[in-house]
């Protein structure tokens, strides 16, 4: 049996992973519970958002966090723009068939990625990287702690845009009933591309929370995609407080997998949740209906 | 004899005379195409015949690589008895897919995304425990000789390729005149329709699936075979599985040569990009090119082109 | 021949059929009316095994089979059509038959054949090679029934087959209704065209908030003016009158 002050710690450490996990699956929930697509692209997006934090840090110097507000907003308006360009085009019919072209789109993000910055990878060295604060047995990476916070803080402020703004109200508009809030005059096409553009922001802040302490390489979308769907199914296709729950579940998971399977075995538990989840409750803990 | 029966025999027949005249580039190049297709066609029946879209195909083909070299390997067995067991591994791996995910109503996006955390699974498990030799790999040790299923000269792997895709288009022709096919068609184009006309639609999606999945394990050995060396991220990584749903997608899914025109127009544009890394300098890494190129046909061919380049074959002599 | 015996399905909290109960003997052509929303097309799918029922049973040609899978149904006899047609779009009229066609052979040939002689009853002989997905209403509506009929049914179920289709279509679809029912074919059929349902049904029964709540001749229902008046909307009794 392990020391329970290693388990502690594992389990902080997950806790700090979910953060960011957060993060990412309520940016996909966001996508899905207005669009009704799954976003098969959204590793690949936030692997993007990761090299712009990458190369901000490497050509002009500005540390990821400083950051933050320029990236969000850019990859909101890239999120809007590849809405309204591409996958806003293709977005009816069979939902399988949007699943491709968000597979296509990330075949494309990917490779374009390789092709242009080749296949290494790319860490940011910030002073702060290597600080530690101690809690009890536990030694937490000072940049993972800051993520955590800003991550929470960053969905919290979502959360209360969502419920406060016109904008947001007018998305849980349009996520409950489509063709009602097109009746009462809302423009359903630009709230789509609006929300798609929120759900790749979201991306934008994780890549800059992530960078600091993380790396990223063309194929570091992978490593996301199964994660957030995951998350995103074990808390409730489009149920913003599943997202958030299910991304604590699975960093602890996560993290907890590492430490009794080992580091390769460990990452089996994620998939097993989803696999499980799909086959037994579809729905999800929050979620209404699949 | 119909012009297509026709066209057929011609293709067929300048299939078989190819390899003798072609030098080992092209033949391997050639076997790649069929072999490409041949798995291609063990998705298309699923996904493209059936709509069953997957996105972990390769669990199937991973089982059946691994089954065949671990049979070999570790227990002595010879690779062609090995093949039976293959394919008899991955129609039951497909068999315990199809039934969990079917019985719980998985439809659509969600079963697509349930094969690829399969996959996922087994990946992760080939990578972990000691009977797969983990990260490492498994060796088949070279002994060429055709009762070892291995070969000097590349011309007859490349007739086993083609055997096997003249199989797989026979199986794929069948299911365009048969019951089995037409209730599989029924079945992508409205499942509440099809069990109303008294089709169990859970049963037909099972045995299509154990079908598609007993065809790719096939493949897997085949590859495990040619190369003589598989790990768990070749057989069981999400880049096969993109593979054979893009060649089925590109060249016309539900179509009985879908994956093998598909097959050959992405071996033409990985030829091409190949030519052109090697005349333009800056461009010397050439398969995230070819990638880039099959990921936007993906886009337009699933948005503009549902039934692939065959639509645009089939289209033609309607207006002429 | 069907005997349905107080049939209940909910959906959450929602009685959508509420132990309703009724008969179809063989030969006769049945009508089930109701205003929309009164559980019609619910208790379609509850009889033909689309949805399980929370409570009542079904039975057909004196065995039970409630709650059994659609393919289980259809082999017993009974089969079903959808209000919203459902053609298989990407095939042609006439693969669309024979997949009917082959619930009672797995030969290519004689499945087509009796496609054929389907379309013929139906009147589609001539868009045999029309794809499903080009069809227009009334066509989507023939074929709905065509592909029933192939199934070779002793009961058809028919969900509103006349609702969309101009009054010469109506006429046309009668006439084949009749025609199948005089081929051997018993056939309950839910409508909200009541002057079909007058002309084609010799008994008509009338469910409201997933109740029956009448059940005679369509004469008979007609007469029954304030019921029928209160249960189907303002207006209603003078429509069926007329």
């Amino acid at each position: 049996m392990l020391d329970p002050q290693i388990i502690f710690a594992g389990v902080l450490n997950g806790l700090l992973a979910g953060g960011i996990y957060v993060l990412v699956a309520v940016g996909l929930t966001l996508i899905y519970g207005v669009l009704h697509i799954i976003n098969f692209a959204h590793g690949s997006l936030l692997m993007l958002a990761m090299y712009a934090v990458f190369f901000l840090w490497r050509l002009i110097g500005i540390d990821p966090y400083v950051a933050l507000p320029v990236v969000i907003a850019g990859a909101f308006v890239f999120g809007f723009v590849l809405y309204r360009l591409v996958i806003g085009r293709f977005s009816h019919g069979r939902d399988e068939n949007i699943l491709l072209i968000t597979l296509g789109l990330s075949i494309v993000i990917d490779n374009v990625a390789l092709l242009f910055f080749g296949g290494d990878t790319q860490t940011i060295d910030v002073p702060y990287a290597g600080s530690f604060v101690e809690l009890g047995a536990a030694f937490l990476p000072l940049p993972k702690l800051i993520s955590f916070g800003a991550s929470l803080l960053i969905c919290a402020i979502l959360g209360l845009y969502m419920a406060k703004s016109d904008t947001g109200k007018a998305i849980r508009a349009v996520a409950k009933e489509r063709q009602g809030a097109r009746l009462v005059g809302i423009d359903v096409d630009n709230i789509f591309a609006i929300s798609y553009g929120i759900g790749i922001a979201c991306l934008g802040a994780a890549a800059c929370l992530l960078m600091p302490s993380y790396y990223v390489t063309p194929t570091s979308g992978h490593a996301f995609v199964l994660v957030a769907f995951t998350i995103v199914v074990l808390g409730g296709m489009g149920s913003f407080i599943g997202a958030a729950v299910g991304g604590f579940i699975i960093g602890i998971t996560e993290a907890l997998g590492g430490l009794f399977l080992g580091e390769q075995l460990g990452q089996i538990g994620i998939s097993l949740i989803f696999i499980l989840i799909l086959l037994l409750k579809p729905t999800g803990l929050f979620g209404s209906k699949a | 004899m119909s012009r297509q029966a026709l066209l057929c025999a011609l293709g067929l027949a300048a299939a078989v005379i190819y390899p003798l005249v072609a030098p080992n580039y092209l033949i391997n190049i050639g076997m790649m195409v069929f072999f490409v297709a041949f798995i291609g066609q063990s998705w298309n029946i699923a996904g493209g015949f059936a709509g069953q879209t997957s996105f972990g195909h390769v669990v199937f083909f991973g089982t059946g690589a691994y089954t065949s070299t671990i049979l070999q390997v570790t227990y002595g067995w010879n690779p062609w008895l090995a093949w039976p067991a293959a394919m008899l591994a991955g129609g039951i791996v497909g068999w315990v897919i199809a039934f969990l995910s079917f019985r719980a109503g998985l439809r659509g996006s969600y079963f697509a995304l349930i094969t690829l955390a399969f996959a996922e699974v087994f990946r992760i498990l080939a990578n972990s425990v000691p009977f797969t030799r983990g990260g490492l790999g498994m060796l088949i040790k070279a002994d060429q000789r055709p009762i070892n299923f291995q070969f000097k000269e590349p011309i007859w792997i490349y007739y086993i390729a083609l055997a096997l895709c003249v199989i797989s288009l026979l199986i794929a022709w069948q299911l365009t005149r048969n019951r089995f096919g037409a209730r599989l068609v029924a079945i992508r184009e409205n499942e509440d329709a099809a069990r109303a006309l008294g089709i169990d639609v859970f049963a037909e999606k099972v045995k299509v699936l154990t079908l598609s999945g007993a065809m790719c394990a096939a493949g897997g050995t085949f590859y495990a075979q040619k190369y003589l060396y598989i790990d768990p991220s070749i057989a069981f990584g999400v880049d096969k599985s993109v593979e054979m749903l893009l060649v089925s997608m590109v060249g016309g899914a539900g179509t009985i040569f879908g994956p093998l025109i598909g097959s050959v127009a992405l071996t033409a544009i990985n030829e091409i990009t190949r030519w052109l890394a090697s005349v333009v300098p800056a461009l010397k890494n050439v398969q995230p090119l070819s990638l880039v190129v099959y990921g936007i046909m993906l886009v337009l061919i699933v948005a503009r082109l549902p039934d692939g380049l065959m639509g645009l074959f089939r289209r033609k002599p309607r207006h002429a | 021949m069907l005997e349905v015996r107080e049939l209940s399905k909910s959906f959450g909290g929602l009685k959508a059929v509420d132990q309703a109960s009724l008969d179809v003997r063989q030969g006769e052509i049945v009508g089930l009316i109701g205003p929309n929303g009164a559980g019609k097309t619910t208790l379609f799918a509850a009889i033909a095994g689309f949805h399980a029922p929370d409570a009542g049973h079904v039975a057909f040609e004196g065995k039970d089979i409630t709650g059994l899978a659609p393919h289980r149904i259809c082999a017993a006899g009974m089969v079903r059509t959808f209000q919203i047609t459902q053609p298989f779009a990407k095939i042609s009229v006439r693969e669309n038959i024979m997949v009917g066609a082959y619930f009672r052979t797995a030969d290519r040939k004689l499945a087509e054949r009796e496609a054929e002689a389907v379309a013929g009853i139906v009147g589609m002989a001539g868009q045999l090679d029309q794809m499903g997905a080009d069809l227009t209403v009334a066509g989507r509506k023939r074929l709905e029934l065509a592909r029933a009929l192939a199934t070779g049914p002793r009961l058809l179920l028919l969900d509103e087959v006349m609702a969309g289709l101009n009054p010469t279509e109506i006429t046309e679809i009668v006439q084949v209704i009749r025609e199948i029912r005089n081929s051997g074919i018993t056939i309950l059929l839910i409508e909200h065209v009541m002057q079909a349902v007058t002309s084609l049904a010799e008994r008509v029964y009338v469910l409201n908030q997933g109740r029956m709540i009448a059940e005679g001749t369509p004469a008979a229902i007609a007469e029954n003016a304030q019921v029928v008046e209160a249960y189907l909307g303002h207006g209603a009794a003078k429509v069926l009158r007329a």
